[in-house]
């Protein structure tokens, strides 16, 4: 696949606080192939939003404030468009969905006319034409009476009905790239399941790469073809979802594969990673995932490592997969063995 | 709607019989006898007898505000002790004139509180926000009669750009049709009465509406930011709108509800509290009726101006919440 549509390279978007500077992002890179699903994952407060939100340029500013990187969509730096250029792509090529279905609709206007909206302001069409593909829309996304729908407000419907109603409204105008910051996150799950089966089915039938930003490995092994697991505003490793959950290199998504619940072990405690993640600081020393981890070594403390290569577009960011230290590590493995 | 309306019209009653409790026993709280009171101390006994069956002070009061109830159900406001004529007869002018005053007040407090609130918001911390919310802030802080003859001496006396009282030239007054004077001029078909009338209305409407303008200005300011920053005004931005769109659509309705709020308040507050400016601008208008019944001691006018202030208060709010109702559909009680 050479057909990437979105490549962010070393992407840093920080914060200016009082109290100083968190690099929430920093120095992110992933790719988007046209019609992939990509899914990014990582606990609470790793940068995920933070991503995604650069991408369509909505960090909140201020505090935030992209300092560093590329956004290439197809082959224009995102970073260095016009305004003008962002809405443009804003909602007709790039769109977005978010986790909050409860109130990422405005309550003062109906389905209809913020269905409506997002056509009108891309395409020129007039207000019949508009109705029609926005009813379409609803259709498509499985939402029944749809006509009527058209007139209700959002408070009228249910959380996953909203939902569907904002993927409806994202994929309007045809979009390359669908970005989800956990779409089902608030939704319980049943709801999930058909919220995700809607998205699959929507980029079987129109081709639409999707970027799915999630907390829950459960979720990208549904849907996504490639994952990115990201830790404390960076990627920590890189791979296809069977190579990531089949075998994963990286102790944090170890850690993540072994929280998600399974259902025939009924009685077994749920495992999580013990601690927390941590609030990224400018000049942090060392592997940052080094408190939590059960292989972190000296090394860990004193240096930060990179993003290693294993090959196949697989990477990992931890010692464990230096070659070096394979290397003392296998040697050391045969040593005893003999 | 219909049926809310009908609902919010219904829960007027019990608002409507505490009111009218009120003024009716403002007569029977004075200390005394409210004859001898209303007549004064070198009254006769035979004068305090005849006040007091006129009045039918000497009724149980049960019953007496069972009569008071039902002559202002039949549109019987008494009569006045000074003028001898039914207050229902005289007083139209006088509300007229203080509903004239407090819609161009409002007027004026609401298109300026409003824009520059808005502005304010979008051009967070510029030069225009800090200067319109300094002026806000002097507006909230000075006094309304400071204010009054601030406007007179500079704007009247010194400038003479515009009258410094009245409603109109009172060499050359206009045949009234409603007591409303800019509509009667323009039912006239005279416009340059309008115009005379207008400027009338510039000075007493900017003393009176300076402080609801810089009340809502702030609420704007505030209510806008907060909005901006929710969960839909950034999916309008997702979808790739402009900054128009989402500040004239989506932010201001939404910050407008309890911008509403604000507004229904301060024109009940300018109704009652208008005396001060309407003494200022010999206004005559409610606020000076009950002004000067109290220098008379005319029970009934106090009363009825009392009632009628009340009541337009009342009818503000119910227009109020009418409107919230036509801007949030979630509003259903
Ligand atoms: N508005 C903000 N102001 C300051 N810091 C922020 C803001 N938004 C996000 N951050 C920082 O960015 C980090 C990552 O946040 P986010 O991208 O929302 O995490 P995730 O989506 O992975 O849960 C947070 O830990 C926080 O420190
Ligand atoms: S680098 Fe060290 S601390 Fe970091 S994940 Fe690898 S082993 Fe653990
Ligand atoms: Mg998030």
């Amino acid at each position: 696949m050479s057909d990437e549509i979105l490549k962010i390279t070393s992407l840093q978007t920080h914060f200016f606080t009082d109290q100083g500077e968190i690099p929430a992002v920093d120095g992110v890179s992933l790719t988007v192939h046209k019609g992939e699903v990509v899914g990014i994952v990582g606990e609470s407060g790793c940068g995920k939003s933070v991503t995604s939100l650069s991408i369509m340029q909505l960090v909140p500013s201020p505090p935030g404030k992209i300092v560093g990187g590329t956004i290439h969509y197809k082959s224009e730096n995102l970073l260095n468009a016009s305004k003008k250029r962002i809405k443009d792509i804003r909602g007709n090529e790039i769109s977005m969905i978010f986790q909050e279905p409860m109130t990422s609709l405005d309550p003062l206007f109906t389905i209809g006319n913020q269905l409506r909206e997002a056509l009108q302001i891309h395409k020129k069409i007039n207000k019949k034409q508009a109705n029609q593909k926005s009813i379409e829309m609803l259709k498509l996304v499985g939402i029944p009476r749809a006509e009527e729908v058209m007139n209700d407000y959002p408070h009228q419907l249910s959380g996953g009905m909203r939902q569907r109603v904002m993927i409806a409204i994202s994929m309007a105008c045809d979009p390359e790239i669908l970005i989800a910051d956990e779409p089902t996150t608030a939704l319980d799950v049943t709801i999930q399941a058909q919220i995700l089966d809607l998205m699959k089915k929507l980029n079987h039938e129109k081709d639409t790469a999707i970027l799915l930003i999630t907390h829950d490995l459960g979720v990208v092994a549904e849907i996504c073809d490639r994952v990115i697991v990201m830790y404390a505003g960076q990627v920590v490793e890189e791979g296809t979802t069977r190579e990531i959950l089949k075998n994963p290199t990286h102790p944090y998504t170890k850690g993540l594969i072994r929280s998600i619940p399974k259902l025939h072990e009924k009685d077994q405690k749920l495992y999580s990673i013990p601690g927390t993640v941590p609030k990224p600081k400018m000049g942090m020393l060392g592997c940052r995932f080094k408190d939590r981890c059960e292989f972190a070594h000296d090394r860990c403390f004193s240096e930060a490592p990179e993003l290693f290569s294993l090959g196949n577009n697989r990477y990992s960011r931890c010692f464990l997969l230096d070659d070096t230290e394979r290397k003392v590590a296998s040697d050391a493995e045969a040593n005893t063995g003999s | 709607m219909f049926a809310y309306t009908m609902r919010r019209l219904f829960m007027l009653v019990p608002v409507l019989i505490g009111m009218t409790l009120i003024t009716f026993s403002i007569v029977h709280l004075i200390p005394g006898n409210p004859a001898q009171v209303i007549l004064g101390e070198t009254a006769s006994e035979t004068a305090i007898k005849n006040l007091e069956e006129s009045m039918g002070l000497n009724e149980p009061y049960a019953l007496q505000y069972t009569y008071y109830v039902s002559d202002l159900l039949q549109g019987d406001l008494g009569t006045s002790l000074k003028t001898k004529t039914p207050i229902s007869e005289e007083i139209w002018p006088y509300i007229a004139a203080t509903f004239e005053l407090t819609f161009f007040a409002m007027l004026f407090a609401i298109i300026i509180g409003v824009n520059a609130g808005i502005i304010s918001a979008w051009k967070q911390n510029s030069w225009f926000d800090f200067l319109a919310m300094l002026v806000a802030l002097i507006g909230v802080s000075i006094p309304v009669f400071w204010l009054a003859l601030m406007e007179q001496w500079i704007f009247a006396q010194e400038l003479s750009w515009f009258p410094s009282s009245g409603r109109q030239d009172n060499r050359d007054p206009m045949e009234p049709i409603t007591y409303f004077f800019v509509l009667d001029s323009i039912l006239h078909g005279d416009f340059s009465r309008t115009f005379t009338v207008l400027k009338h209305l510039v000075l007493p409407s900017i003393a009176l509406g300076t402080i609801p303008m810089a009340i809502i200005a702030r609420m704007t300011r505030s209510s806008m930011l907060e909005v901006m920053r929710s969960d839909y005004i950034r999916t309008v931005q997702a979808k790739g709108s402009g900054q128009f769109l989402i500040i004239y659509k989506h932010a201001l309705k939404n910050a407008l509800i309890p911008v509403l709020t604000v507004i229904g308040l301060q024109t009940g507050v300018l109704l009652g509290g208008a005396i001060l400016t309407e003494t200022i601008f010999s206004w005559p208008g409610v606020g000076r009726y009950i002004y000067e019944a109290i220098t008379y001691r005319d029970y009934p006018v106090i009363q009825s101006g009392i009632l009628i202030i009340a009541f337009l208060f009342v009818i503000i709010n119910l227009v109020v919440d009418l409107l919230y109702k036509f801007i949030d559909p979630r509003i259903n009680y």
